[in-house]
């Protein structure tokens, strides 16, 4: 692992929202889901940053990618060694500026980092939901969110903010919810899946079904996990989420010794990165899950309704539109970007659009990049000014608790 | 504002859709929204230009316009703009087909190359002219397509075109008698507002 991993606490750089605790939201209110199946009851797990001003009118939601969650900034103690998924855009002075902006991340239904998934229990049969639980789309996601909104208090976010999986979410939000949204932030995301893009996922999919430990999703009874299909199909797509050029300055064609051994063993440096990443993954995330996501991903085409007409789908939107693509993502390459960014044009939505270059393919909208940090942070500021957002006094961690407990 | 984005803000009716090529930072779009109550889009390549626009809520695209207009749709808007930008792309005749594609009316302006200024460069001293609206010297300029009040009229004619309105800028002093009378020598900008017939 790299050097920063393991920095000291105090040593981390300014800018971060510290240490934080995730909370959870029960409801009970049955969910009826796009399956057509209904979620009798259901938790969300999240977090949030900053502090949630007077009129609630500075919340910002965070939708996140495949396989993301609520750790979206800052860290879960002082021994922490890796910050949340989206550090570098989520903290003081950042472009999700947390001393204006109160910002509401969650892990999405059918997750397995806490929200009710695959690896709760079913209240109904006492087993784990294991393959049972529904499958879940971007609407459903999105219905689940608002009821969290709900149960903040929050009447309208600021913004609705999202990533790849994350921005199919926020487009959602603007349909179905246009009342609820100030401003969209949607970032390597499309507006429907490729058949390549379908291809990957089923590739992926097929792996993990595939795997003698699979057991048709029951692996938890059987006290096994399909680690290996978890592990290709995480192989698969982190080669579609980096670009030739990223890997190829990053590993090139290096061995790992100076002869070749002419055999299947590891020899070439990215096969060992490619293992690793797909060992670590393997033991983290959830089989299940991965195949609800995926799906969702491969469900999720608003323009479907409407003959195709995405404009027309895109019609009840009300909010500002900031899309952003990178040069080098061939998962949601700019021309998907494009698609979206023109369809809202023609149904006359104000809707901004840059395409950043950036050498690191789909994983760009994770990083920190000049131009994509000033584009993202000139939308943001002028979304707190048309707001009248003003700084909440800092960052201080513990006082979105207390804002909190009068809206419960 | 810039001396020809004020004169053709006039020319802009309340409330109209425009596309506005090569917005730079915003400035007349924002200016139009805010005082005519004007809608639509900005097209830009420059990374400051396009941060400008989104800190000020004018929605821009980044977009080459040497790629065409084909993502716009016919008659989508009331006028397309495109202010200082017809002498740097590499087909400025197709832009302009395209651009009475996309709405019925256009406004061009572009630095007139025969403006006396540049006639005394090139035709007394020899060299090619650098001045407020040609700033760049001719081995690093984007200005690949220079031409002048009479090649632009005489391309409008080519094209059936209608002249609707034309219009001089001179430094600081547009509007000047001898600028209207003889815009090809005096006029250092040109603006044009053409339509289809």
């Amino acid at each position: 692992m790299p050097d920063s991993d393991t920095l000291a606490f105090a040593d981390r750089p300014a800018g971060s929202v510290g240490v934080v605790t995730p909370h959870v939201a029960r409801f009970e209110t049955p969910l009826a889901l796009a399956c057509g199946k209904v979620l009798p009851a259901y938790e969300l797990i999240y977090e949030t940053y900053g502090t949630l001003n007077a009129d609630r009118s500075n919340a910002v939601l965070i939708c996140h990618a495949l396989s993301g969650h609520h750790h979206a900034a800052g860290y879960h103690s002082e021994e922490d060694r890796k910050p949340g998924w989206w550090e570098a855009h989520i903290g003081p002075g950042k472009a999700i500026d947390t001393n204006r902006f109160f910002v509401v991340s969650l892990n999405n239904l059918g997750g397995c980092h806490g929200s009710t998934g695959p690896v709760s229990h079913n209240p109904d049969t006492g087993r784990q939901w294991g393959p049972e639980f529904p499958m879940v789309t971007v609407s459903d996601w999105v219905a689940s969110q608002a009821r969290l909104a709900d149960h903040l208090g929050i009447k309208r976010w600021a913004a609705a903010v999202g990533g790849s999986l994350g921005g199919m979410q926020v487009m959602q939000w603007t349909m179905t919810y246009p009342e609820r949204v100030a401003n969209a932030v949607v970032i390597a995301a499309t507006p429907r899946l490729s058949a390549q893009n379908i291809a990957f996922n089923e590739v992926a999919r097929q792996a993990i079904r595939s795997d003698p430990e699979f057991f048709d999703g029951w692996y938890a009874e059987h006290d096994t996990v399909p680690k290996r299909g978890l592990k290709l199909a995480r192989m698969v797509g982190h080669i579609t989420y980096l670009s030739e050029d990223a890997m190829g300055s990053k590993f090139g064609r290096d061995l790992r010794s100076d002869d070749l051994n002419f055999g299947f063993d590891v020899e070439f440096q990215v096969e060992s990165y490619l293992r690793y990443q797909g060992d670590t993954f393997s033991t983290a995330f959830d089989a299940n899950t991965y195949l609800l996501m995926t799906k969702a991903l491969d469900y999720f085409d608003p323009s479907a309704t409407q003959g195709g007409d995405l404009a027309k789908a895109l019609a009840p939107a009300q909010c500002p539109f900031l899309i952003v693509s990178f040069t080098t993502d061939w998962r949601f390459p700019p021309s998907r970007s494009r698609e979206l960014v023109d369809a809202l044009t023609r149904a006359g939505k104000a809707v901004s659009y840059a395409n950043i270059d950036s050498p690191h393919g789909h994983d760009a909208f994770l990083l920190s990049e000049p131009r994509y940090d000033a584009i993202f942070s000139a939308f943001m500021n002028r979304a707190a000014r048309e707001l009248n957002i003003a700084e909440t006094g800092g960052d201080e961690v513990g006082k979105d608790e207390a804002s909190l407990e009068e809206t419960q | 504002m810039r001396a020809d984005l004020e004169l053709i803000y006039d020319w802009v009716p309340e409330g109209a859709h425009v596309l506005d090529l090569a917005c730079g930072d915003g400035e007349l779009l924002e200016t139009l929204a805010n005082n005519k109550g004007v809608t639509g889009y900005g097209l830009e390549i420059g990374h400051d230009g396009i941060n400008a626009c989104v800190a000020r809520g004018v929605s821009v695209i980044e977009h080459n316009l040497d790629d065409g207009l084909s993502s716009f749709c016919d008659n989508s808007y009331d006028q397309v703009i495109m202010t200082q930008a017809l002498q740097a792309l590499r087909r400025p005749d197709k832009m302009l087909d395209e651009m009475l594609r996309v709405a019925e009316e256009g406004i061009i302006t572009f630095p007139n190359f025969a403006y006396w200024r540049h006639r005394v460069h090139l035709g007394l001293r020899g060299y090619m002219p650098v001045s407020k609206s040609l700033p760049h010297a001719w081995y690093d300029t984007p200005n690949i397509h220079l031409s002048t009040f009479n090649d632009f009229e005489h391309l409008c004619r080519e094209k059936g075109l209608m002249i609707v309105d034309r219009a001089v800028g001179v430094g600081d002093h547009q509007g000047h008698w001898k600028s209207r009378l003889w815009p090809n020598l005096f006029g250092e900008i040109a603006i044009f507002r053409v339509r289809r017939r």
